[in-house]
């Protein structure tokens, strides 16, 4: 027989994972931040829940932001105490974003990051990047440091449009 | 690695980080064009997060009650450990670029070694910085190649530049005591070859840029006992401001 009181944590568990699956980065808003891959584990224990967060970039301001937004969507679900962790290792990269949630950054105007980023050369964007309006391939870097601290500035040569690109890291 | 030791070495990094953090900062709305003046501030935004990180984990190390905060804000200039190239000033924008280049070619190095210790903090901290520093040294690379190899003026300026921080270099690979524990512990690489691969590439980079090496050897020393250039505490007195005037306060 499954031990009842583990099966409670699962079941918790899962409902934790779907609460943390409404809360978005608030400088992307079309993903959120178990497809960002920003989740690590929860553990839900009698008196707390802890949520262990892998940080994206070492400077990222929004990372304070999305603290605050677990602790207030888990509050607002009922939850009691939440306590938020940061974890270190392993590194969160890019790499941890799937196809789908590649396609919503370029649906929202945001080409995705390219390639993976075990490779410096991509690492470092030097290979073509796809313009998210029209597809080009023919586009050009204005400057490797964008809007915010993920992203860099490219122009599309054909369509003319400015872009954000998500780096790779 | 003894817990204190690895503190006052996490102390040491994250100083560092963090005076190079504030100087970019100081470049906010006056880069010379606004592509520019965004990566300049980006590239403080990185060492801003770097600098808390090593903070954070220093002041848990320490384990006396004192904060990332507490650390940042509340320290004088005597206490800081930070090297003295990191404090220049921006004089014009080729210091700035000089200065955070040397930086970027050493922290490469450091965040390299440091990726590979067991210690799961640093060692997480470390590859997720090194990947971080890969484009600031890129970045002011070409921009070490664009003002050397540019007017005359830009030339000239950068080579000053060059010249009158030429001095801070040598405390990048200055050992002491502490500096001698971490390489045993695989903390970091000797001096000599810290050194060595310094000379290497700065001296690989200004030579494209038709930039010269200067032939100057004095060096300054001092930091590592919190000896300081007359420019930290003027620094220091803007940065913790607000902290030093409204202890505790929070927004």
């Amino acid at each position: 027989m499954l031990n009842g009181r583990l099966m409670v944590e699962t079941q918790n568990k899962e409902l934790i994972y779907e609460y943390l699956s409404e809360v978005t980065d608030p400088e992307i808003p079309v993903v959120n931040i178990i497809e960002m891959g920003m989740v690590r584990d929860v553990i839900c224990s009698e008196d707390e829940i802890e949520v262990f967060l892998c940080p994206t970039y070492s400077g990222c301001p929004a990372m304070d932001m999305i603290d605050a937004l677990v602790k207030e969507k888990l509050h607002e679900k009922g939850c009691g105490t939440v306590k938020v962790t940061l974890v270190y290792k392993p590194v969160w990269t890019t790499d941890w974003m799937n196809v789908e949630t590649k396609e919503k950054l370029r649906v929202y105007g945001i080409a995705p990051p390219e390639g993976s980023a075990l490779s410096k050369k991509e690492l470092l964007n030097e290979g073509p990047v796809g313009c998210p309006q029209c597809g080009s391939k023919n586009t050009e870097i204005k400057s490797m440091f964008g809007s915010t601290a993920c992203k860099a500035l490219y122009t599309c040569k054909d369509c003319l449009e400015p872009f954000d690109y998500f780096k790779c890291i | 690695m003894e817990r204190l030791d690895l503190s006052k070495f996490c102390i040491r990094l994250g100083d560092s980080c963090l005076i190079m953090a504030h100087r970019q900062s100081e470049m906010c709305s006056k880069g010379p064009f606004l592509e520019e003046d965004i990566a300049q501030t980006n590239l403080g935004l990185d060492l801003l997060g770097q600098a808390e990180a090593l903070l954070i984990y220093a002041a848990k190390l320490e384990g006396n009650g004192r904060t990332a905060d507490d650390l940042a804000f509340r320290r004088p200039e005597r206490e800081f450990y930070n090297f003295m190239l990191t404090e220049q000033p921006n004089t014009d924008f080729a210091f700035a670029i000089v200065r955070q280049y040397i930086m970027a070619l050493y922290l490469t190095k450091v965040y390299e070694t440091l990726a590979k210790v067991e210690d799961e903090t640093i060692s997480g901290v470390a590859l997720k910085a090194v990947k971080e520093i890969a484009y600031h040294e890129r970045h002011l690379g070409m921009w070490v190649k664009r003002l050397g190899d540019g007017t005359n003026e830009s030339h000239d300026r950068i080579q000053t530049a060059v010249n009158e921080l030429w001095m801070f270099v040598g405390e990048l690979y200055e050992e002491d005591d502490l500096d001698v524990k971490l390489q045993e512990a695989g903390y970091a690489i000797s001096g000599e070859e810290m050194k060595a691969y310094l000379m290497d590439k700065i001296s690989a980079q200004l030579a494209d840029a038709t930039l010269s090496v200067p032939e100057s050897v004095y060096m300054t020393t001092g930091s590592k006992k919190g000896i300081h250039t007359e420019y930290l505490g003027y620094m220091l007195t803007e940065m913790q401001y607000l902290q030093r005037a409204y202890p505790d306060a929070k927004w």
